[in-house]
């Protein structure tokens, strides 16, 4: 991989991971992990469900960022962020404007309300946007690009910036859609070990037992790429949605999410 | 991959700059008395400079719930951060979170001048990053022991305003406060070192001063 791909894969991107547990803290809470087989079998679980969905988002703003990118003249870029600086009181339908035309589903707010229906905790929904948010500010200032520009007004959800983050630094589809993953895996891996004390070698053999199917997940995750955007999968985990709930109303605790 | 937009177009720049806030950030070990010192300062300040303050909790909401309590700044004008486990990554490694709740600030109140930013209490190494905070205060505690100064770390030697706080328990743990202000001076390379009691000084003068003369400054370099 690239070694932009790997800076933008790296926890250290200041971008807001870790104040998020990714699931991790709420699962902690509710007594569903206490070691590391069980941390193993929620990542696990968490995978390849919406760890899946995330990817998929990814790869397909990828696909869907790369065609930006080559469609936009100097001239066009020009008018765009005109266009998004001066809407930003109404933010959806300039970045709406912004992206009018491209992509196999329309613009970056249909693919945004892709990631919505597939988020249904408000809790999770409100993680992620503000994880994308974050994302944004790190990524425009290690790369800067007007397809990234043109993401501010919308502040749209994590994957849909990692989707695009990854093609601005050179990535494709499968390559958007790896990043997506191991963030999945390793942020909620790393809270564990704070939050438990857990053996952080024990930790990370089990994190490379993983490798295998978080490569599986990262290519059926890029197989959506160029589809139709309603038909990005769609699978769900009950429990994490209400475990998210709970947390976001919890009196203590160390992450946001 | 565009280069049209370069760092100018950043709105996160360190250096203070026309049209935003100063960002001061305060720091210290646990329980040195950084919210206790926001509340003075906004106590003392909130007539004459439009101000807002976020905290950074470790585990629950408390110092923000704290400074509401106290009414020293309306609601809307006190925003809680949390940090993840780690305090001084919210502050120096990777400042989004923060950077997020100071944004907010200032779109709600655009004519925004000073937002202070308490970090959760942490170790003696936790430096605010410049990329957000503009100042900062590093605020020990006498009753932590009057080695510490001596201990030196990044926010004692490098605080732009080192604040020792407590003198006036000072009698009480056998803590000698010459010793803690010449220890301090030696490492701070010249820098200000404030000795302080919220006690028999609730309005923290010389430290509220201190913060004026500063977001005076800034705004006077910005214009
Ligand atoms: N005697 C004395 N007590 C003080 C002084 N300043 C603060 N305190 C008390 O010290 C305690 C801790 O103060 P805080 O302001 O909560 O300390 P903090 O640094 O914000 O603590 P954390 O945010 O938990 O790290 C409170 O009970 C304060 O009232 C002072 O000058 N003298
Ligand atoms: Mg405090």
């Amino acid at each position: 991989m690239d070694a932009s791909l790997l800076l933008l894969a790296d926890a250290r991107l200041p971008a807001g991971a870790h104040a998020h547990s990714g699931g991790v803290e709420p699962a902690v809470t509710a007594g569903a992990i206490t070691d590391v087989p069980t941390l193993l079998a929620f990542l696990h679980g968490r995978l390849t469900t919406s760890g899946l969905v995330t990817a998929a988002l990814a790869a397909a703003a990828n696909t869907h960022a790369t065609h930006e990118l080559g469609t936009r003249t100097p001239d066009a870029t020009a008018s765009n962020t005109i266009a998004a600086h001066t809407h930003s009181g109404c933010g959806r339908r300039a970045a709406a404007n912004v992206a009018a035309g491209a992509g196999v589903g329309g613009g970056w707010e249909v693919l945004d309300g892709e990631a919505d229906a597939r988020t249904p905790s408000p809790a999770q929904r409100r993680a992620s946007r503000a994880q994308g948010r974050s994302l944004l500010r790190a990524v425009r200032a290690a790369w800067p690009s007007p397809v990234l520009d043109a993401l501010v007004p919308l502040g749209p959800h994590h994957p849909v910036v990692l989707g695009a983050a990854t093609a601005v630094a050179g990535g494709g589809p499968r390559e958007a859609a790896s990043v997506a993953v191991f963030g999945t895996v390793s942020g909620g891996a790393s809270a564990a070990v704070r939050l438990l004390g857990l053996d952080p070698l024990a930790v990370h053999a089990a994190l490379a037992g993983l490798a295998d199917v978080m490569d599986a997940v990262a290519a059926e995750a890029a197989g959506y790429a160029g589809r139709p955007w309603a038909e990005l999968p769609a699978a769900s985990a009950p429990v994490l949605d209400l475990d998210a709930e709970r947390h976001a109303r919890a009196n203590l605790r160390l992450f946001e999410s | 991959m565009g280069g049209h937009f370069g760092h100018g177009h950043d709105v996160h720049d360190a250096a203070p700059v026309r049209g935003r806030a100063l960002r001061l950030g305060i720091g210290g070990p646990v329980g040195s008395g950084k919210t206790a010192l926001t509340a003075a300062l906004c106590r003392a300040l909130r007539d004459e400079l439009d101000l807002a303050v976020v905290t950074n909790d470790i585990y629950t909401t408390e110092d923000a719930d704290f400074l509401r309590r106290e009414a020293v700044l309306s609601d809307d004008r006190i925003t809680a951060v949390r940090t993840g486990a780690c305090p001084h990554t919210a502050i120096r490694d990777d400042i989004s979170a923060n950077l997020d709740a100071v944004d907010a600030l200032e779109a709600r109140h655009p004519g925004l001048e000073l937002v202070i930013i308490e970090s959760g209490g942490d170790n003696l190494t936790a430096l605010f990053s410049r990329g957000l905070a503009d100042r900062q205060i590093f605020v020990l505690d006498v009753a932590g022991g009057d080695d510490v100064p001596r201990k030196g770390g990044l926010g004692v030697a490098a605080a732009d305003l080192l604040v020792i706080n407590k003198t006036d328990l000072a009698p009480f743990v056998g803590s000698d406060l010459d010793l803690m202000a010449s220890d301090a001076a030696r490492v701070r390379d010249g820098r200000p070192v404030v000795l302080n009691s919220l006690r028999t000084d609730p309005a923290a003068t010389e430290i509220a001063h201190w913060v004026r003369a500063a977001v005076g400054a800034a705004h006077a370099a910005a214009s």
